[in-house]
């Protein structure tokens, strides 16, 4: 038991250093720029988990962010590199976008809702079948295939929005509005909406399903070796088909609860590219669902909290990109540090 | 050719460790100039730590590297090539989309000019020297692999190399393509090249070597000079060779040899009924470098060990994969107690009771990142009493695990230990534990204590004999002919080249038999 907690507090170590380090060099940077880094860092912690406004937005842009995650684990534990992300959440988008106010009317609030994030799942789980069946079949590499099938849903997306979908009444390009009443319920009367909730759910589930159950399990044989699973009789061919397809329609169930609770609409040329952001992420968590949890509220948190400071520091907003790349870059510093300690200690 | 000159490069005393291993023990080898000297061992008899100490890309522990008459460091591969040493391994390490000269040019400095010119008369004179014809403006991938592996041998050969190491060279080659190997290594030594022939083929060592040196499991076990070897006939060759390869005492008597049988032996005394497991006219599909089945019959009765020997790479891979499920048939049919299961897979097969132990261990049979619990359970995942609708129950599963290697003596520091920390013999017995199991009826164990101590060995075995005494059929698969076939099995079969060349019952006297049907030198 104490081993346990000395191994995960080692673990906890090796997050915080390189966080600490990519924040000491990030204000650096900013010293260099001549803007006043501490100013900068309060006002990203301010706005994104200290003022109330702040904090809800930051929570509403989990619920994405974590359906993504849960998508990726799954993939990742099958060895699966499903790199299509933004296309498979964009098209989910969409057609929960088209779907959504052609069923007012048709269906109540509660089935409307349901029937729009069952269509999404099913449409990132399609859209993920050709670079599933072309790895289990063919042994096609998935992170091009997955990616130009990406690059192909984004596409689609957009000429969907600007076509078929097209609301006339706008000048903007976008598909038309669900009203406010129609959308995923806000939780007491706060801006935070029930996507969220559904996110923790999936993302616990996901979490439990790997560690607990048969299914998990096999995924985990498929990813760790391949050949071991052949050999213990694992039908790997429909384990990765499966496997796939569960990743992209969460991602798929993501872009619909981006749209059933915050947006309403899609516009054309909209991609908030959560799909990659999400990778990194999910690997510093070790693909475990509830560091994936903590994380992303960190990175949502600097996400919403950089989104204001940037206006009110004249700090471009993309040097959270920045930030993260320092972050990304010396935790493989201390991870590879750590690796070589761990050798030399077994030798 | 004569051993009294000074040898143009030796090892001596030469040892390698590695974490559990002793991969080389005190080895002494001289390389003569115009002599191909064969390097004969099964694998994992530490062949490849010797060459890769040669190449510069390990540094022995203890004993020194001779080239040219005082004793040399070997840094690194660029210092293995300056000293004279050339290595062309297994694996091809060409760039298939450059062309050949490309490729050749690719070891110099970088701020070197590639000169070109001079490439091609160097390249024009090594092809001469090699008798071989090959453009050198050709894209490398064109090629086939003798050619590719010529290209290796002229690259080896580049700057000046007075001693041409080649790694398990046949082993993708057509046997034209060996024809043409031999070929070139006849003209090197006459040109006053060392070879070394690294190979585990016997047929190529009386083929082509002048001197055979036999390793066995880290140790040189023998030597055949060429003076030895002139004055032997080939059979006494061939039984040196193999009493020196597979350890046992030759039997003197000439006429053991109608001992063989295929397919059916007369009852032993514990055979009642019908066999469990019968195989038979079993083909499979050849791939590139593996060796397919080729009508395959035999029988094995419950409680009855049947040992499979053969040089590796004689079909034995595919015998059990075939058997296992792993592997499909193109012909031919298993039945297990009188029922068919020619069709069904792994998990299917595993039902009926059938087990298999692969030799490969760390990439096939294990995986290492997960527990020890969970690999012994890898073949069951999904079953119950373990998982329940699909959940699984994991305080049963590591209470079962703690009995289970606690039952098989297997040194873990707990259940929920990756496999892959634990030592080779430990992660071996975990797997004998899952594939030895209560509900097992045919049991194919390929190298079953491969890598295991004494001790453990002479455990394994006796748990073997004891799941036979049960009733369950036994096949072992194995190279171990002295301390393992011959002392578990009813009755040996021989793989030759995809076919079982012969079944013998296991009697004194049967090595020579086995060993002659080894290497093809008997059929049945």
């Amino acid at each position: 038991m104490t081993a346990g907690i000395r191994a995960s507090s080692a673990a906890t170590l090796r997050l915080m250093l390189p966080a600490a380090l990519a924040v000491t060099v990030g204000g650096l940077i900013l010293t260099a720029l001549g803007k006043d880094p501490l100013a900068y860092y309060g006002y990203v912690v301010k706005r994104g988990l200290l003022s109330w406004g702040g904090l809800q937005e930051t929570l509403n842009r989990m619920a994405p962010l974590l359906l993504i995650a849960a998508g990726l684990i799954v993939a990742f534990r099958a060895g699966l590199w499903n790199l299509g992300g933004d296309g498979q959440f964009l098209l989910a988008a969409v057609v929960t976008a088209a779907l959504g106010p052609a069923l007012i009317g048709v269906l109540p609030r509660a089935a409307l809702l349901i029937v729009c994030m069952v269509a999404a799942a099913l449409t990132g789980a399609l859209w993920s079948l050709i670079p599933a069946v072309l790895k289990a079949r063919y042994g096609v590499n998935e992170v091009v295939s997955s990616l130009m099938m990406s690059f192909l849903g984004t596409s689609c997306a957009n000429l969907l929005v600007k076509t078929v979908l097209r609301d006339a009444s706008t000048s903007v390009p976008r598909t038309p509005d669900l009203p406010v009443d129609e959308r995923l319920p806000q939780i007491f009367h706060t801006h935070i909406h029930a996507g969220v909730l559904i996110a923790l759910v999936v993302v616990v589930a996901v979490h439990l399903m790997i560690t607990r159950t048969a299914f998990g399990l096999k995924v985990q044989v498929v990813g760790a070796n391949p050949a071991a699973a052949l050999h213990a009789g694992l039908n790997v061919g429909r384990l990765t088909i499966a496997t796939f397809a569960l990743s992209a329609s969460l991602v798929g169930l993501a872009g619909s609860i981006e749209i059933l609770g915050v947006w309403g609409t899609v516009r054309a040329d909209w991609n908030p590219a959560f799909g990659l952001l999400v990778v990194p992420v999910v690997f510093l968590a070790r693909l475990n669902g509830y560091a994936v949890i903590a994380l992303t509220l960190c990175l949502s948190a600097l996400m919403i909290g950089a989104e204001s400071a940037a206006r009110r520091t004249d700090v471009q907003q993309h040097y959270v990109w920045v930030l993260l790349a320092l972050l990304l870059i010396f935790l493989a510093v201390v991870e590879h540090l750590h690796h070589l300690r761990h050798k030399r200690l077994a030798l | 050719m004569n051993s009294e000159t000074t040898p143009l490069a030796a090892v001596r005393n030469i040892t390698k460790r590695f974490p559990g291993v002793l991969a080389n023990e005190r080895i002494s080898l001289e390389f003569h100039a115009a002599e191909i000297h064969v390097l004969l061992g099964e694998n994992g008899a530490g062949k490849s730590t010797l060459i890769s100490m040669l190449a510069g890309m390990q540094q022995p522990d203890e004993g020194e590297i001779w080239i040219g008459g005082g004793p040399v460091v070997i840094a690194s591969p660029r210092a293995s090539l300056a000293l004279g040493v050339g290595t062309v391994f297994q694996h091809e390490l060409l760039v298939p989309s450059l062309t050949v000269i490309e490729n050749l040019l690719l070891g110099g400095r970088w701020w070197q000019r590639m000169g070109q010119r001079a490439a091609l008369e160097r390249f024009r004179q090594l092809s001469g020297l090699l008798g071989v014809a090959i453009d050198p403006h050709a894209e490398v991938g064109r090629l086939s692999l003798g050619e590719r592996q010529q290209i290796e041998i002229i690259r080896a050969l580049w700057r000046g190399g007075k001693l041409l190491i080649l790694d398990e060279p046949t082993s993708m080659l057509t046997p034209h393509g060996v024809q043409d190997l031999g070929r070139v290594m006849q003209r090197l030594k006459e040109q006053g090249v060392a070879v070394l022939l690294v190979t585990h083929k016997l047929p190529e060592a009386f083929q082509f070597g002048n001197r055979i040196s036999v390793l066995r499991q880290g140790r040189l076990m023998g030597q055949l000079a060429p003076e030895r070897i002139a004055k032997m006939s080939a059979t006494q060759a061939q039984d040196a060779v193999i009493a020196m390869m597979f350890g046992g005492q030759v039997a003197p008597d000439a006429d053991t040899a109608p001992g063989v049988h295929l397919g059916q032996q007369k009852p032993l005394s514990h055979r009642e009924g019908p066999p469990r497991l019968s195989v038979r006219a079993l083909c499979t599909e050849a791939r590139a470098g593996e060796c397919a089945l080729r009508e395959v019959s035999f029988d094995v009765w419950a409680g009855e060990i049947l040992g499979v020997a053969g040089v590796d790479g004689n079909g034995q891979k595919h015998l059990a994969e075939v058997l296992a499920g792993q592997r499909s048939a193109v012909q031919g049919r298993i039945i297990l107690d009188g029922t068919e299961v020619t069709r069904d897979g792994v998990g299917a097969r595993r039902q009926r009771g059938f087990r298999y132990l692969t030799d490969d261990r760390l990439h096939e049979g294990s995986v290492g990142a997960l527990s020890v619990a969970i690999n012994l359970l890898l073949k069951e995942i999904g079953e119950p009493p373990y998982w329940r609708h699909g959940v699984a129950d994991w305080d049963l599963i590591h209470r079962e695990a703690r009995a289970t290697i606690l039952r098989n003596d297997i040194r873990a520091p707990s259940e929920r230990t990756p496999l892959g920390r634990l030592s080779g013999g430990n992660i071996q017995k975990v797997l004998l534990a899952r594939e030895l199991d209560r509900a097992a009826k045919v049991a194919i164990l390929s190298k079953p204590t491969h890598g295991l101590d004494l001790q453990n060995c002479a455990l394994a075995h006796a748990r073997m004999r004891a799941d036979a005494r049960r009733g369950v059929a036994i096949v072992v698969i194995s190279t171990d002919l002295d301390d393992e076939l011959l002392q578990l099995s009813d009755r040996i079969g021989v793989m030759f080249q995809g076919r079982l060349s012969g079944i013998v019952p296991n009697a004194s006297g049967v090595e020579r038999t086995v060993g002659r049907l080894m290497t093809g030198a008997a059929s049945a």
